[in-house]
């Protein structure tokens, strides 16, 4: 797959050699990735594009754009430029970029898409620069550019015998043009897309160096903590902070409000308070322990929501029927002549996301200027939002992502960047603002409680004729962006509807939204069916993907049946699912979302009459593979997090309060709960896809497929 | 406020703080060694595991007053240049994800090793089942206390 791709001139900024020159950057050898370092340091950084620099000595800098949040970007994203400028990894010293839209498009951490959407650009960014570096030393040598080849970073000209490292041409190369037209490699060409690559950050992250956004410390800083309301729907009636602000290394307690001038909103201001009392102090301590001593009062302003007003409402409309998403055929009339219906409703409680490391940010807010740094999935969202809400200009704004202790979606959320930026403004100081686990875990954006009915008409052919599903949810249902999803286009008569709860209770994206829910509903169901029909359950699947290929409904189908069989079958194989072993229960489940194909095969077993994980078989198609060190990572923390929430964590309301407020009530996976995972990926030569999410989905059904078998 | 001398890393320091301010906000305010890590405050999830005496304690919940007089580890002094047995096999193995709970599930293995430089998968578990991962690394976090004890 050799590819000519035209570059876009406004997607690089071209530095001449005398900007670029002379520009001697700190340097620190634990960003390396190189793990000996090398003879001399480096005296002068060239620019060559915005997403690297090259210096005298060899060494690159490769700035990864998007926010690293444990998916694993900082290592992942730089490869691809490495790959494609020709470059030893051990000579690539990986920093992470700032918010800076005129150079990077989409520096978001959401979707899966960082991979996906950053591919072409990444290795684009590497080829125009090797490009320019192969077209400098010809230039030099007075030889024909297409005469030179590029290896581990030095260009050689064959005939001639010359060879020149890319730190001696970068000088050159750094006032060439860009090049219009530009060759990418062929797969088979990679060296280090496809390496296993340890994360960049590692060494950093086992000597416990600074890098998280609650790791910041400055100069005049002080440390900000907020008081919300205990309960969703209530808000601040008196303030009496008397004691509070006696108490040692208390600094002031004052009233924030945030959003106000923001005129529009938008999907990431999510926040469910916006009134807030803030303590500041010189120490953490000092102020949770002022903070505990604010004498409050809170008084309702709106419905005070408890669990069970959620499950009545939702079983309500579950009930009801409503508009369809899409409808094939005649469900109603198939129902109606059924040999048989399979009927089940499936429920998932509220979740907190738990970042291990609490919501946090600092700010330093001033007339002229804004600076902010922290943990943030979307700073670019935030920034316009802090424009408005600050009334200054987006470019008076500066906004540096750390590295994240977990996102999960819930950094997706910025609100804690406007806060931190009220805070400091109001206090005229600068200020990190920081959540204890208490105050992250009862003002999420929760995902959301959701039900769903599924139903299947069997003819007396034994033959799947109808498939419905009705889904509700606390603002929207799990079902109502995947009307086109599988089983969509294998089943004649056809049905999705989907059911809204309006609620003051903030939800959001949580790790595969929607998907997360859906696919344990859909996959269980499957097996209902299966064995309604006296099926083998992976048989059944792959019937249906079958009738996708090659006989499918007319509609759109959000998927590819060839790529989701071809998952199936490779865990089937390699599982050996066809050999029963004694004592050993099965449960299969495959999913296709955030554009990559996962099928997962969990063998169970009774341990003292309790079911036990035993194993996860995973296959996987996310076409080619950027770190399979990384990738495995991805794959296994998306199975052993699945089980986890499936088996252990919810969250319950009462009155507005959320029941659980740390880990003393709050259920997470634990070591001794976690089984063995084997992975295995289908080779493939199609441009990757993102791993941070798809392989949690299906695990939930998987594993209730084998635990009904079980018991 | 009172002053207190506390042994971090072998090193004396001296703070003021509040009698009851509990060791990790003392490591990270005061101190400024942020490498132990504020997760739930209530001894829950281990990130904020340090060494006191060579045992694994949650520094969230053990005042100053506490630990005076005696010896405190913290992930910045485990080594001098991250050349542990431990802490190489967790970049060796490339457990981390987003890394925020690590330094906690590094010194509770490591002094899990310092006791029982051998130990079974269970004991393994048992030992590091008070340290959540919210990633999921713990595969890999088993596979790298495996690693280390094997070089040690």
């Amino acid at each position: 797959m050799k590819a000519t791709i035209k570059v876009n001139r406004r997607s690089f900024i071209k530095v001449s050699a005398a900007a670029g020159g002379g520009m001697v950057l700190g340097f620190n050898w634990l960003t390396s990735c190189t793990t000996t370092p090398v003879p001399s340091a480096p005296k002068e950084w060239f620019d060559v594009n915005a997403f690297l620099r090259i210096a005298d000595n060899g060494m690159v800098t490769i700035m990864s754009p998007n926010p690293e949040i444990g998916q694993g970007v900082k290592t992942s994203m730089p490869m691809i430029v490495a790959e494609e400028l020709d470059i030893a990894w051990k000579d690539v010293i990986v920093e992470q970029a700032a918010l800076n839209t005129e150079k990077y498009t989409r520096q978001l951490a959401g979707g899966s898409q960082s991979i996906r959407q950053g591919w072409e650009s990444l290795r684009m960014a590497g080829a125009t620069a090797r490009r320019m570096l192969v077209e400098a030393a010809a230039k030099q040598w007075e030889v024909p550019a297409s005469e030179c080849r590029t290896d581990a970073g030095k260009v050689f000209h064959e005939d001639s015998g010359k060879s020149m490292g890319y730190g001696e041409i970068a000088p050159l190369a750094a006032g060439m043009e860009v090049p219009e037209e530009i060759e990418l490699k062929s797969v088979k060409d990679f060296k280090i897309i496809g390496a296993d690559i340890k994360n960049v950050d590692g060494p950093k992250i086992v000597t416990g160096q600074p890098m998280y956004g609650m790791d910041i410390q400055k100069e005049g800083m002080l440390i900000a903590m907020a008081e919300h309301p205990p309960a969703f729907g209530m808000k601040l009636k008196s303030l009496d902070a008397t004691d509070a602000k006696a108490m040692p290394g208390i600094k002031d307690v004052i009233i924030v409000k945030t959003m106000e001038g923001v005129e529009e909103e938008q999907w990431s201001d999510v926040s469910a308070f916006r009134e807030l009392v803030v303590v500041l102090g010189d120490h953490t301590w000092n102020v949770m322990k002022a903070k505990k001593a604010l004498n409050i009062e809170w008084e309702a302003d709106a419905k005070l929501e408890s669990t069970e007003d959620h499950e009545r409402d939702m079983l309500q409309l579950l009930s009801k029927p409503t508009k369809p998403l899409r409808k094939d055929g005649n469900p109603e009339a198939t129902f109606a002549n059924a040999a048989k219906i399979v009927e089940r409703t499936y429920e998932a409680p509220f979740l907190p996301h738990n970042t291990m490391e609490p919501m946090n940010f600092y700010a330093d807010v001033t007339a002229e200027r804004a600076i902010l740094e922290g943990p943030i999935q979307t700073p670019e969202p935030a920034r316009k939002t802090l424009a408005a809400m600050l009334g200054m200009e987006e470019s008076q704004i500066d906004i540096m992502m750390t590295r994240m202790g977990g996102g999960f979606g819930r950094r997706l959320y910025g609100h804690f960047v406007m806060e931190a930026a009220m805070i400091s403004k109001q206090a005229a100081s600068p200020i990190k603002l920081v959540y204890t686990r208490e105050d992250d875990m009862s003002q999420g954006t929760y995902r959301p409680s959701y039900k769903s009915t599924y139903r299947a008409a069997i003819d007396a052919d034994n033959k799947l004729i109808g498939y419905t599903v009705r889904g509700v949810g606390i603002h929207g249902s799990a079902v109502q962006w995947f009307a086109n999803r599988f089983p969509a286009g294998t089943v004649d008569n056809y049905q999705i509807e989907s059911h809204a709860i309006d609620s003051n209770i903030s939800t959001g994206a949580w790790r595969a939204p929607h998907s997360n829910f859906t696919a344990s509903a859909e996959q269980s169901f499957l097996d209902e069916v299966a064995e309604a029909m006296g099926k083998d359950p992976i048989e059944l699947r792959l019937e249906l993907f079958e009738r996708a290929i090659n006989d499918p409904i007319e509609g759109e189908m959000d998927y590819d049946p060839a790529r989701y069989a071809g998952v199936l079958k490779l865990v089937r194989e390699k599982a050996k699912w066809e050999e029963k072993q004694e004592g050993v229960y099965r449960g299969v489940s495959a999913y296709y979302c955030h554009n990559s194909y996962v099928a997962q095969i969990v063998d169970v077993v009774m341990d003292n009459k309790k079911p036990v994980i035993k194993k996860v078989w995973c296959a996987v198609d996310c076409g080619i593979v950027v770190n399979p060190l990384g990738a495995m990572n991805q794959i296994e923390g998306g199975i052993i997090d699945g089980i986890g929430h499936m088996m252990y964590s919810s969250l319950a309301f009462k009155d507005g309060v959320p029941l659980s407020k740390n880990f003393d009530t709050y259920k997470l996976i634990r070591m001794n709960q976690v089984p063995e995972i084997e992975t295995f990926f289908v080779e493939s030569e199609v441009s990757p896809t993102g791993l941070g999410e798809p392989t949690l989905p299906p695990i939930g059904a998987a594993v209730a497929n084998a635990i009904y078998k079980a018991t | 406020m009172a002053t207190y001398t506390i042994n971090v890393n072998g090193n004396e320091k001296q703070v003021e703080v509040q009698p009851d301010t509990p060791l990790l906000w003392v490591l990270r305010d005061s101190l400024n060694m942020v490498g132990t890590k504020f997760g739930c405050g209530i001894g829950q999830c281990g990130a904020c595991t340090v060494h006191l005496n060579g045992a694994a304690i949650r520094s969230c919940s053990i005042s100053i007053e506490a630990v005076q007089g005696q010896e405190i580890t913290t992930i910045e002094g485990l080594s001098e240049d991250g050349t542990h047995p431990v802490q190489e096999a967790w970049v060796e193995v490339d457990v981390a994800q987003c890394g925020y709970c690590q330094a906690g599930q590094i010194m509770t293995a490591s002094a899990l090793l310092k006791n029982n430089p051998k130990p079974t998968d269970k004991e393994i578990e048992q030992a590091m089942t008070g340290n959540i991962c919210r990633c999921g690394t713990y595969t890999r976090i088993k596979q790298a206390v495996k690693l280390a004890s094997d070089n040690m």
